[in-house]
């Protein structure tokens, strides 16, 4: 299977242009992670449990992405700096109809 | 002052696992963990999710897996300093270590291990303008005296279990509760959701949703506070004495950042080659805390640094005396409550 590209912009404002490959079982957290677009300790605290809102990011692009589970839902609930277009990065796996997608990574609580 | 031979910072499964290996070489362990319970994250955060890696476990609870640490650590009688968050330590003439909790507590021991995962669970705050102003003035993260409330007026903001308990608790104390929440759905155990409606319909407790507290008010102390309902365009004020944001906890390095250890990614960087020991000799960083080329962020990693850091601690602890390791099949296992466990002898039957 082919790598997507998803475009990510880091904290700071840097937007990344990235591949991820869809065929190793990893979410948009673990991915920032493997670019190291954000500094180890600040995103992805749980592990992808969505049981912190430290992989927060807002999907600026209007991919049909999969519905919100209630773990994740519920986390967006209290996380901070919540917007309509919030996800939890360590629940948006890779998928090939992500090609393209843009997100921007919330700022750390 | 308590006093004990390896002090573990930090009691989830690596710290607690430390006390089982300084135990078979005869060292006494303390733990201090700014938790009210043993079990770190998998006690706090994802106590009845399951773990797959634990070798021999296919597959195991992580609430599961404190409770049989626990268990197999109960004989080395270990010590526990719970609800404390270590603060500061200092080095003696002697080469020991006194490390003092937030709330004074004090511990000495020759070696230190830090054990502390993601940091220590500190309570997430709102992102509000003059809060550390409020904070203690009004505005509390925890409830450790509920008379405090008696007669006062009360906002509490949170959807989970315990913006729920604390809503029906205080009900009973305060003068008015208000529950405020972003969404109208309700986190929590379903008792506790059907008792807020109940208390809800009685007029007991004043329910916003969907809603944000979005401003504090008040000069010395906090006089009120400023909610928005979503959907709408204003904002209105609501008096009140104390306000308590229940957003949970998230784990925070904390102190330990400013002991002078050498810090990467997060974490305290250690020798691996060796002993995992840190910068400063007879500190040692074991588990998710510490970070080295490769390192994993597993249990069973943890699990591995702590047999080999408490060989070294016993050295430093022991430095005239010869050791080398034995097998527990071999060795049995002797508590420091007089226990003994050990393999049984075979028996030897002559066979006619």
């Amino acid at each position: 299977m082919a790598d997507v590209k998803i475009t990510i912009t880091d904290r700071d404002g840097v937007a990344h242009e990235v591949d991820a490959p869809t065929d190793m079982n990893m979410n948009l957290m673990e991915v920032v992670r493997a670019y190291e677009l954000a500094p180890e300790g600040t995103i992805g605290i749980c592990g992808g449990m969505a049981m912190c809102a430290s992989c927060q990011c807002y999907v600026e692009s209007d991919h049909d992405l999969p519905e919100m589970s209630d773990d994740e839902d519920a986390m967006l609930a209290e996380a901070f700096h919540v917007q309509d277009n919030s996800r939890l990065g360590c629940q948006l796996h890779i998928h090939e109809d992500m090609d393209g997608l843009k997100v921007t990574l919330a700022p750390e609580e | 002052m308590i006093k004990t031979d390896i002090l573990i910072i930090g009691a989830g499964p690596t710290g607690l696992f430390t006390v089982f290996e300084a135990g078979l070489l005869q060292l006494k362990c303390h733990l201090i963990d700014a938790l009210p319970q043993p079990g770190g994250q998998c006690a706090e955060i994802y106590p009845k999710k399951p773990i797959y890696d634990i070798p021999a476990f296919p597959e195991v609870l992580a609430g599961d897996l404190v409770d049989n640490l626990m268990e197999q650590i109960k004989a080395f009688q270990p010590g526990f300093t719970l609800g404390e968050r270590a603060d500061t330590i200092e080095k003696q003439d002697d080469g020991s270590f006194i490390v003092t909790t937030n709330k004074g507590t004090q511990h000495q021991a020759p070696v230190v291990a830090i054990a502390g995962g993601l940091g220590s669970f500190e309570p997430r705050k709102p992102a509000l303008e003059n809060l550390a102003h409020f904070e203690d003035n009004g505005i509390a993260y925890m409830i450790k005296d509920p008379e405090v409330y008696r007669d006062k007026r009360v906002v509490i903001a949170g959807g989970g279990d315990s913006a729920l308990d604390w809503s029906i608790f205080l009900t009973d104390v305060a003068a008015e509760v208000t529950l405020i929440h972003r969404r109208n759905e309700f986190r929590g155990a379903l008792d506790s959701v059907e008792k807020v409606q109940h208390l809800k319909d009685l007029g007991k407790i004043n329910l916003i949703t969907p809603a944000e507290v979005t401003g504090l008010l008040g000069d010395d102390s906090l006089s009120g506070v400023r909610v928005k309902k979503t959907g709408e365009d204003e904002a209105f004020d609501l008096e009140c004495d104390s306000f308590i944001p229940l957003f949970g906890l998230s784990p925070k390095l904390g102190p330990i950042a400013d002991w002078g250890l050498e810090i990467e990614k997060n974490a305290i960087k250690v020798n691996n080659a060796l002993d995992y020991q840190t910068n400063i000799p007879g500190i040692y960083a074991i588990g998710d805390v510490n970070t080295y080329p490769g390192k994993l962020k597993l249990i069973l990693c943890g699990f591995h640094e702590a047999t080999l850091m408490c060989q070294s601690a016993y050295q430093r602890i022991h430095p005239d005396k010869r050791y080398v390791m034995k097998y527990t099949t071999v060795g049995g296992v002797t508590g420091f409550d007089g226990s003994k466990k050990e393999a049984p002898k075979a028996v030897v039957k002559a066979i006619d």
